[in-house]
């Protein structure tokens, strides 16, 4: 259990979000003419990244809008939190 | 075997104040190179060693470890063990383990203290009793034992249920699988382990990999803090750090690794004979041998490799535990802990050649391992071996989620993943 400080409300409680899964994974431009391999690829291959990651959290409990994290995965670290469509910070 | 365990063992030991038992497996420093290398020293690891050995004669093998063998989610799981899944796909796989159960402590000249008590799931809705009937006439369609039950025969079966009608989620009926059942997680491992070194397998304690060396398609040998190891294959049985070798290897899994928590109680005298598990409400509780109650919570959300997890998913476990089972309501808890799970997006499980060959992955059982163990090992030296999938497990290749073909378990299995 942690902390999460929500870009809209302040630090409330992990309790009151919901993960989202891993961030910035773009919806292809061009779906028709994906192959079965990219659609795969798209919907089901994850990075599952032990050490620092890039992921989408919802205050679901709260403003319930959507942001990003870079949390450490290997010790649940959060090292920053930034708004839909910013630029995620450079590691 | 060498030491044969038996009644006479114990006695010819007893006179020696059992100070001269021989270990049960060795500890050797890892050789330059071997047939094949299985990456993960738990219950489907050594399973897998033990039956390569055993049923295809490869002999110089090695298990790599970076922990302790069993340390990691064979030694952090609840034991329930049953086969009474719904798709033809799943019943064959998790039927072909439990029978392998059932003569295991023989087979491995080793108690794995399997008891066949019964598992029984809960229905605590409309939706529940019609899925349950549904997957109970499923099971016997594929010869696997499965009787549903009223709620009148919840209580006769499990008296201390809670059974009243006025409780937030009261019980509407259940199915019982009689040849379901708990057996001892430790034993599990060192009963694989000890067998599969007495056929010559090298079982290599505190060796991490670091890296899987490859020519193109084909690999050459990984690399660990023991040094480098050729080998032409490689198994990978890594459960909650899959993600991280398939990195190495270059390869994407669809997988994600989340906190799993379990929990025991003080030990007290028995109180219930049987395993319960309730889907609707995520609780699920046996009682292990010492008198502890075994209580397995939920996952929680968010991808962590920390095991540890969220408190108010524990809370929201005992919350059910204690609606359902008001006698336990001033028993306190003993120990809490979590394990690193490897959920798939169709929660079943991938034992899969990949895109490179001699490398073998066999991963994703997310919440349900345990019970499959002896199968697993078995399904997963065959594929090794033959470089081919067995028919039981040709549906859990990685291919499937890019065919399409899925086995969706979600939410279709007795408990939720």
């Amino acid at each position: 259990m942690f902390l999460i400080n929500c870009p809209y409300c302040g630090e409330r409680d992990q309790q009151e979000f919901k993960a989202g899964g891993e961030a910035h994974i773009e919806r292809p431009k061009q779906p028709t003419e994906l192959s079965d391999d990219e659609w795969a690829e798209y919907l089901f291959m994850r990075k599952n990244i032990k050490g620092v990651q890039f992921e989408r959290w919802n205050h679901a409990h709260g403003c319930r809008k959507w942001f990003n994290m870079v949390r450490d995965t290997s010790n649940d670290e959060i090292k920053a939190i930034y708004k839909m469509g910013e630029k995620p910070p450079s590691q | 075997m060498k030491n044969k365990y038996s009644v006479f063992s114990l006695i010819k030991n007893a006179f020696s104040y059992h100070e001269n038992w021989q270990r049960a497996w060795k500890d050797p420093a890892p050789k330059k190179e071997y047939d094949a290398v299985i990456v993960g020293g738990g219950g489907h690891g050594l399973a897998t060693a033990y039956y390569l050995a055993k049923k295809h004669n490869m002999n110089n093998i090695a298990v790599v470890e970076k922990g302790w063998i069993g340390g990691g989610n064979t030694g952090r799981n609840t034991t329930i063990i049953r086969s009474n899944y719904l798709w033809d796909a799943s019943a064959g796989l998790y039927d072909h383990a439990l029978k392998i159960w059932e003569g295991l402590s023989q087979e491995l000249n080793y108690n794995v203290m399997f008891s066949q008590r019964g598992v029984m799931n809960l229905a605590h809705n409309l939706q529940d009793v019609r899925d349950l009937k549904r997957r109970t006439h499923a099971n016997r369609l594929n010869g696997i034992d499965a009787v549903y039950l009223s709620t009148e025969e919840v209580k006769k079966f499990c008296p201390i249920i809670n059974t009243s009608p006025d409780i937030r989620y009261p019980v509407l009926g259940g199915t019982l699988q009689r040849r379901a059942g708990t057996a001892r997680h430790d034993a599990v491992a060192w009963g694989y382990a000890r067998g599969a070194d007495a056929m010559g397998v090298d079982i290599i304690q505190n060796c991490e990999v670091k890296g899987i060396k490859r020519n193109g398609d084909i690999v050459e040998g990984i690399e660990t803090t023991k040094g480098f190891i050729k080998t032409k294959k490689i198994g990978v049985v890594a459960a909650g750090h899959s993600s991280v070798i398939a990195n190495m290897a270059g390869l994407r899994l669809p997988l994600e690794s989340k906190p799993l928590q379990a929990l025991v109680s003080e030990p007290v005298k028995p109180i219930i004979d049987t395993v319960v598990m309730s889907n609707a409400v995520h609780a699920y509780v046996s009682q292990s041998d010492k008198g502890e109650l075994v209580i397995g919570a939920g996952t929680d959300d968010y991808v962590s490799y920390t095991q540890k997890g969220s408190h108010q998913i524990v809370e929201g476990t005992l919350n059910a535990i204690l609606e359902l089972y008001p006698i336990f309501s001033r028993m306190r808890m003993l120990r809490q802990w979590g394990g690193i799970v490897d959920i798939c997006p169709d929660a079943s499980p991938i034992l899969s050649k990949t895109s490179i060959k001699g490398l073998y992955f066999n991963c994703g059982w997310g919440t349900g391992g345990f019970k499959a163990t002896p199968g697993s090992g078995d399904l997963f030296a065959h594929t090794i071996a033959n470089d081919e999938p067995h028919k039981l497990n040709a549906a859990f290749n990685l291919n499937r989620f890019v065919s399409g073909d899925l086995v969706d378990e979600h939410g279709a299995a007795a408990v939720a993943h």
